[in-house]
């Protein structure tokens, strides 16, 4: 199983090391660098890499890669997973997985990893379990431990009930009891030039924020389950329940944590909250290009449309990018070429537009490929695929808790393609042949 | 422990006694000069110091010393020294704020020897710091080891991750912290214990074998299932320190795979696979309690024993695979075939699935819901290894999934994706769209898409019109990997090969230079293949052949030339003259095809390029490349006829203008079926070590009665309820955690998740255990009817009584399982009972074997298997002793011809919905008052037919659902409680069965 952990910065420090086997130099490393120096970008480092001795998996997560080291056969996705969940542990406990972080928390998260991992085996990987075992740090706690050299680890320990439920401690009390759930939505689409739709999702989350007292059993069930298609759940959600009656019937984890994912069947039409007309051309001849960008609502479900962000990818001779927006600002990162363009909330009766000109790299080739436009919005209070859900019961306690239900709907991967998809290749062989004699 | 089982411990601890006595004079005492030296902190110190050591050396001697290291609080005397922490702690503070005044090492040696928690404590975070940074801090050992036994817990958590990282340098000092672990082993609370089975066992100490060894014995048999879970971890760590010990360590896990807590299974299996994954006679036993319990193990625990399961399934049980059905393209074969070929084919293979291997197959498929990842993937490769082709299918949208995880999932799923979808193409067709690229992706993302897309040949069109986006990508890399994607489709697909050609040729008089070569390669690749009618090409590619300067595409389009220069005999000499112009600055590798082009031409056109060829060898013959040098040397030999050259170039045509066979364009993923799917090995496509081998399935299933376990009878009432009993009923059971006891009911709010958990699973078992044929495991409902089938005056002292332990028959699936019990009341001996002569003559039975001998008074019981043909048609046979013949007969109950059924409120509704009108019979029924509450309709239903009960709400309309054996139609029975009667429909085809069944539920509902 996992034999030890590095964790690497972008310039290639290896900052932690934590080895839950014997001892591995950390020489190791040297070919993870070897093969980050080959990939152009971080994200190009295959997280799979074979050594003489050992095998390495990494994961690539807020600029830091988790390295680990295993000897033996594993199943990949097994380490993979388990590097998140460790990622996702950082996150929860500092509010960020960064480097900084970590390294002020250095003791925490050494804690942490002993007892998420024993011999390279996951041992508590729940947020339940560890935050009884070591409790996260707050401003507060901080300012007393320093003033009176106590510490984060729990005085007690946990007494019992690791065996049933391992997502919830006993004796949870709350004076207010509140359950609340957002359900996020997010549209993955690709739309051609023209705005028709290529392609295009929904997948949902349903995050839960739940603080109750003692031992709830909730029931959520929804209007029109038959929407979803395919669902993976928290471990705390009953499977069968859910395939005989589409309800989720869980006793949920104390705190935040993710209910379910789905993904909405494809049957149904995608709602497509807005729609583009651009034009980005560069000219044949001089160093430069012209862009004009307008965006306008299309099926919104009578809410607004915020938090709406272009962003465009320029290929590499773009130097500079001389607009004017009619609304919001733009910025251009050099370094990455990226053009992105904050818009803000959606106004329908003046419509937002971005126009001017790109100046080019003098001598450059034209840039054969019209960038791709990738749109960031946001849209509260609905859900795009109509999903609702319908009550929340709750069992085994006698309070009534306070219960909410939000909705968000977001832009997941949502790109507008530029270049048309036809032409060149559907010249037939023929009229090629044609075009060679001629020339010939 | 007594001292005599560990001399080589006894030794060698007194000698660091004795060591330790001089290191300690010579670190805690001459601090003199220092703020410490002052009288009043030198005595307490001096006292603490010696008791640590008491303390930590006392118990290997023997148990007795404790008291005397427990007696003494170091408490008592910190009270009085607080002046001297005050000097301390300003000392200490000094020092950090001018850190370069002393090494670091000693600051923290002295702030581990001081005598407040506060101080080591921040004395140990700076330790774990230096650890985690990767510095060695070794030298601290002894300072660090004498905290092992403080008070504070996350002082003693952090000489814990110490001691782990540095026990293996320094073991005779480890030594030291041994009985501390050995007392923690014995704290009431289990995190004490299990952190200290933890820790001992991961200080990689060759000397304290015994002493881990006996520890995990002890904690195997924990009252705690986190405790033996920590065991479970503990054998590995002992195995790979002392692989001896492996004898004894199986049976430790032996034992804990026997465990039923959720939390123990994972970890014991990951043990299993690490010291004997050969020692699958473990498993037998523990298979369908495995199985039962995956759905509520943890996370980690699921992928290691799906992965386990999927091994050991393939050893055990028969391939579900019909012969010459592998892929689907063979499956449409078969299906064009005559009609009755088809069905002699499937004739000749019967197939019945294990029931076992049905049990893994359903007890996993939830898990495809699973937010892991990896328990998706390991449910996947399950299915994809074990499961019927037809069945396979429902893994795929929950890979499809997977792929908007992280990217290294997507990695790793695209990757086990595009294997299975060589195999089998067509699997992924209608989630083709997930798979459409993204700019964004990470190149080898991309690429693998791309493989992906490839492979999936129904998809050309949409594949065509996308790439010619790609290649313009920015990303060159996966600009190149879509042209090879786009000649692989070529080759495959004849249809299409053209448009790809002229795409390809297109492409050419792209300004790209990588994309130009890449396209020059497959193109060559595929004239190669069907070279016909394509010289055009080949002209047009001559013309480029100027602005093209990637090395490879040039030789490649050079090769071209002279493989096929008779088709372009004006073109290729005037190549020949331009590369003669060029050749000193070309690369090595056109430079080779030149020679090879000059060559050609040579041999075919030697009139017209004589003499560039000649000039072109003599280039060569004073390269500096000795390859190129070789290869001119040879080739003038070849062509070029001289009296040294000898019969060789009479065959020179034939040797350099062979025929060639075409290259073949596949897919970097074709050979990865080896290795099982999700594997780390498959990842890399090499062995990694520790790889399993996935065997082949057997010819011939093993015996299945292996995984038989014997039950405790359990009590009937507990099988037959559905919702109505109270878990104080059962509560004397089983303990809290085995997962098998009973619960309250659904309604009963204030129960914790346990039980309701376990609840579910009671609801399950019966039906399981009872469809899916769990041959002894099958529960029998209510009191057994037994019939006789011979009287002992008759038979001449032979008797025999039969009934039906409504077993589903081990023999044939169509056969009702029948037990004959052969008693001998005669005072001699009967030999040699058999069975003779049937009626009807087609009667299917499945006999008992012979019974050589039987003596007075003894009875044997005997089962066998009748095949009634779902009638009530009485199966006649002789019974046969040596002498003696006797007819007999057993006439089945219409109840009895049935097998429960499993199925949900809805899928039950849904089947009444089709079996209505002619396959209906109703009937009201005066309800005996004792028969009113649910649970005792059910005992009555049950005890008549042997249907399953189908889980419903708190209503008074009662469902079972059975099948009947041999032909498996189904029969709905429901029965809806009005006060004092009730109405009872049965939905079913076999509308004989219906009215008998109907007939005998009525009598068995008023009476009693």
């Amino acid at each position: 199983m996992i034999h030890s952990l590095f964790l690497i910065n972008h310039s290639g420090d290896i900052f932690l090391e934590k080895h839950w086997k014997s001892v591995i130099s950390h020489s190791v490393c040297d070919y993870f660098f070897e093969a980050k120096e080959k990939a152009v970008d971080p994200e190009d480092v295959p997280p799979v890499l074979q050594t003489p001795h050992h095998y390495l998996i990494t994961v690539h997560r807020g600029k830091l890669f988790f390295l680990s080291v295993v000897q033996t056969e594993v199943p990949p996705l097994f380490v993979i997973e388990f590097l998140h969940r460790v990622a996702d542990t950082f996150q929860d406990y500092f509010g960020e997985c960064s480097e900084s972080v970590i390294k002020d928390n250095v003791v925490t998260v050494y804690e942490l990893l002993e007892e998420m991992l024993d011999n390279g085996f996951p041992l508590a990987t729940e947020s339940n379990v560890l935050k009884e075992l070591i409790r996260p740090p707050t401003i507060l706690r901080s300012v007393v431990n320093t003033l009176t050299g106590s510490s984060n680890v729990g005085d007690t320990l946990p007494t019992g009930q690791l065996s049933t439920i391992p997502w919830r401690r006993a004796d949870v009390k709350y004076t207010n009891n509140e359950a609340y759930f957002d359900v996020i939505e997010e549209i993955d689409a690709i739309l051609d030039k023209s705005g028709t739709t290529v392609f295009a999702e929904i997948q949902g989350v349903i995050e839960a924020s739940v603080r109750l007292t003692g031992m709830p059993d909730l029931t959520l069930s929804f209007m029109n389950p038959r929407l979803l298609d395919d669902v993976s759940f928290h471990p705390c959600v009953r499977f069968k329940r859910w395939e005989s009656e589409r309800t989720l019937s869980f006793i949920p984890p104390d705190g935040n944590f993710t209910l379910m994912n789905y993904h909405v069947s494809s049957q149904n039409p995608v709602a497509i909250p807005v729609y583009v007309k651009q034009s980005i051309s560069f000219f044949e001849s001089g160093p430069c290009g012209r862009l004009d960008i307008t965006i306008g609502p299309k099926q919104t479900m009578g809410k607004t449309v915020e938090a709406l962000m272009v962003k465009i990818h320029m290929p590499k001779a773009v130097l500079s990018a001389n607009l004017t927006a009619t609304q919001g600002n733009y910025t251009y990162d050099l370094p990455n070429k990226v053009l992105v363009w904050d818009i803000g909330k959606l106004n329908p009766q003046k419509l937002p537009n971005l126009k001017g000109i790109l100046s080019l790299q003098a001598g450059a080739p034209k840039p054969e490929d019209n960038p791709s436009l990738n749109i960031d919005l946001r849209i509260q209070q609905v859900a795009i695929s109509g999903l609702k859900v319908s009550r929340l019961e709750m069992f085994g306690e006698k309070y009534k808790p306070f219960k909410g239900v939000k909705y968000v709907t977001k832009a997941g991967k949502f790109q507008f393609k530029c270049a048309a998809l036809y032409e060149p290749f559907l010249l037939s062989f023929w009229t090629i042949l044609f075009f060679y004699f001629t020339t010939f | 422990m007594s001292v005599q089982n560990f001399p080589p411990i006894y030794s060698t601890v007194v000698e660091i006694f004795q060591w330790l006595k001089s290191v300690y004079k010579n670190i805690s005492f001459p601090e003199k000069g220092s703020c410490l030296s002052s009288g009043r902190s030198l005595a307490p110190r001096g006292r603490r110091s010696c008791s640590s050591i008491g303390c930590i050396v006392s118990v290997p001697f023997g148990s007795h010393n404790n008291v005397w290291s427990t007696g003494r609080d170091p408490a008592i005397w910190e009270a009085d020294t607080d002046a001297v922490y005050a000097a301390l702690s300003h000392h200490l503070w000094s020092t950090f704020t001018a850190p370069e005044a002393k090494s670091s090492n000693e600051d923290l040696k002295e702030m581990l020897e001081s005598n407040k928690e506060s101080l080591k404590l921040e004395a140990m975070k700076r330790v774990v710091g230096l650890i985690a940074k990767g510095k060695n801090a070794s030298e601290l050992f002894p300072a660090v080891v004498k905290n092992v036994a403080s008070k504070n817990i996350e002082l003693k958590k952090l000489v814990y991750v110490y001691l782990v990282r540095y026990a293996e340098e320094q073991q005779d000092l480890a030594l030291l912290s041994i009985s501390t672990f050995q007392r923690a082993l014995k704290e009431p609370n289990q995190f004490i214990r299990a952190s200290a089975l933890r820790v001992l066992s991961s200080i990689r100490v060759s000397i304290i074998v015994p002493i881990m060894m006996l520890a995990i014995k002890e904690a195997s048999a924990d009252m705690s299932p986190y405790v033996r879970k920590t065991a479970a971890h503990a054998i590995q760590k002992l195995y790979s320190l002392d692989p001896d010990q492996k004898e004894q360590l199986i049976e430790v896990i032996e034992k804990l795979l026997k465990d039923k807590s959720t939390l123990v299974a994972g970890s014991v299996v990951v043990a299993f696979d690490e010291v004997c994954p050969d020692r699958i006679d473990l498993i037998h036993k523990n298979y369908r309690k495995l199985c039962n319990l995956l759905v509520d193990v943890e996370e980690w625990g699921q992928v290691v024993i799906i992965s386990m399961l999927t091994r050991y399934a393939r050893t055990q049980f028969t391939s579900p695979w019909k012969e010459g059905a592998m892929f689907d393209e063979d499956n449409e074969k078969a299906f064009y075939e005559s009609e009755e070929e088809k069905k002699d084919q499937t004739e000749a293979t019967p197939y019945t699935m294990d029931p076992d291997h049905r049990l893994l197959l359903r007890n996993t498929k939830p898990l495809l819901q699973s937010r892991n990842t990896a328990v998706v993937m390991s449910v996947a490769q399950l299915y994809w290894h074990l499961a019927p082709k037809h069945e396979v299918n429902i893994v795929t949208k929950s890979l499809v999934r997977l792929l908007r995880s992280h990217r290294e999932v997507q990695y790793i799923v695209l990757q086990n994706i595009a294997t299975m979808s060589i195999q089998r193409k067509g699997m992924f067709e209608p989630f083709m769209k997930s798979f459409y690229v993204r700019s964004t992706d990470a190149t080898h993302i991309k690429t693998l898409k791309f493989l992906f897309l490839r492979d999936s040949d129904a998809v050309f069109p949409f594949l065509f019109s996308s790439s010619q986006t790609y290649v313009k990508s920015q990303d060159k890399a996966f600009a190149a990997a879509t042209i090879q994607a786009i000649g692989r489709c070529a080759t495959d697909i004849s249809e299409v090969t053209d448009t790809c050609l002229s795409g390809l040729v297109l492409l050419l008089s792209n300004r790209d230079e990588t994309v130009v070569a890449e396209s020059v390669v497959v193109i060559k690749k595929l004239l190669q293949t069907q070279p016909t009618q394509h010289s055009d090409i080949i002209k047009h590619m001559a013309k480029l052949f100027d602005n093209i300067s990637v090395s490879m595409a040039r030789a490649s389009i050079l090769w071209l030339m002279g493989e096929y220069c008779e088709r372009v005999p004006k073109i290729a000499p005037d190549v020949l003259r331009k590369m003669a112009k060029t050749f000193t600055a070309e690369e090595d590798i056109v430079k080779l095809q030149t020679v090879n082009l000059a060559a050609k031409l040579y041999l075919t056109n030697s009139k017209q390029t004589k003499l560039l060829t000649q000039y072109i060898l003599n280039l060569g013959k004073y390269d500096q490349s000795y390859d190129i040098r070789d290869r001119t040397r040879f080739v003038r030999q070849l062509i070029v006829p001289n009296e040294k050259s000898g019969a060789l170039n009479k065959y020179a045509r034939r040797i350099l203008l062979a025929p060639k066979p075409a290259p073949m364009l596949e897919s970097a993923f074709k050979d990865r079926d080896r290795f099982q799917l999700g594997t780390l090995s498959h990842s890399i496509n090499s062995k990694a070590t520790g790889y399993q081998e996935l065997s082949d399935w057997p010819a011939v299933a093993p015996d299945q009665s292996v995984r038989n376990v014997e039950v405790v009878e359990p009590k009937p009432r507990n099988l037959n309820s559905e919702s109505e009993e109270q878990s104080s009923d059962e509560s004397d059971e089983t303990s809290s955690d085995s997962g098998k006891s009973s619960s309250g009911s659904e309604k009963s709010s204030s129960e914790s998740e346990p039980e309701q958990k376990k609840k579910t699973k009671t609801k399950k078992a019966p039906q399981k255990k009872s469809k899916a044929a769990a041959a002894v495991t099958a529960p029998s409902f209510g009191p057994v009817k037994t019939h006789e089938l011979l009287h002992h005056m008759t038979g001449k002292g032979l008797s025999a009584k039969y009934h039906f332990p409504r077993q589903p028959c081990l023999y044939q699936p169509s056969m009702v399982a029948v037990q004959v019990i052969l008693a001998n009341s005669s005072d001699h001996s009967l030999e040699k009972i058999h069975i003779g002569d049937r009626s009807p003559a087609g009667l299917n039975i499945h006999c008992f074997n012979t019974i050589e001998r039987l003596e007075p008074e003894a009875s044997v019981t005997v089962s066998m298997g009748i095949d009634f043909s779902d009638s009530t048609q009485a199966a006649n046979f002789q019974l046969c002793t040596k002498e003696d013949q006797f007819s007999v007969s057993i006439q089945p109950v219409v109840g009895e011809l049935l097998m429960p059924s499993t199925m949900s409120e809805q899928d039950f509704s849904k089947e009444q919905g089709k079996l209505l009108g002619m396959n209906e019979t109703s009937a009201t029924v005066a309800m005996a008052t004792a028969n009113t509450s649910s649970q005792a309709v059910s005992k009555q239903v049950l005890s008549v037919a042997n249907v399953g009960v189908v889980s419903s709400g708190p209503n008074d309309l009662h469902r079972f659902a059975g099948r009947t054996v041999s032909s498996g139609a189904l029969v709905l029975v429901s029965l809806e409680l009005k006060e004092s009667s009730a109405l009872l429909t049965i939905n079913t085809e076999k509308s004989v069965m219906a009215s008998m069944l109907l007939r005998d539920l009525k009598q068995a509902l008023a009476l009693a």
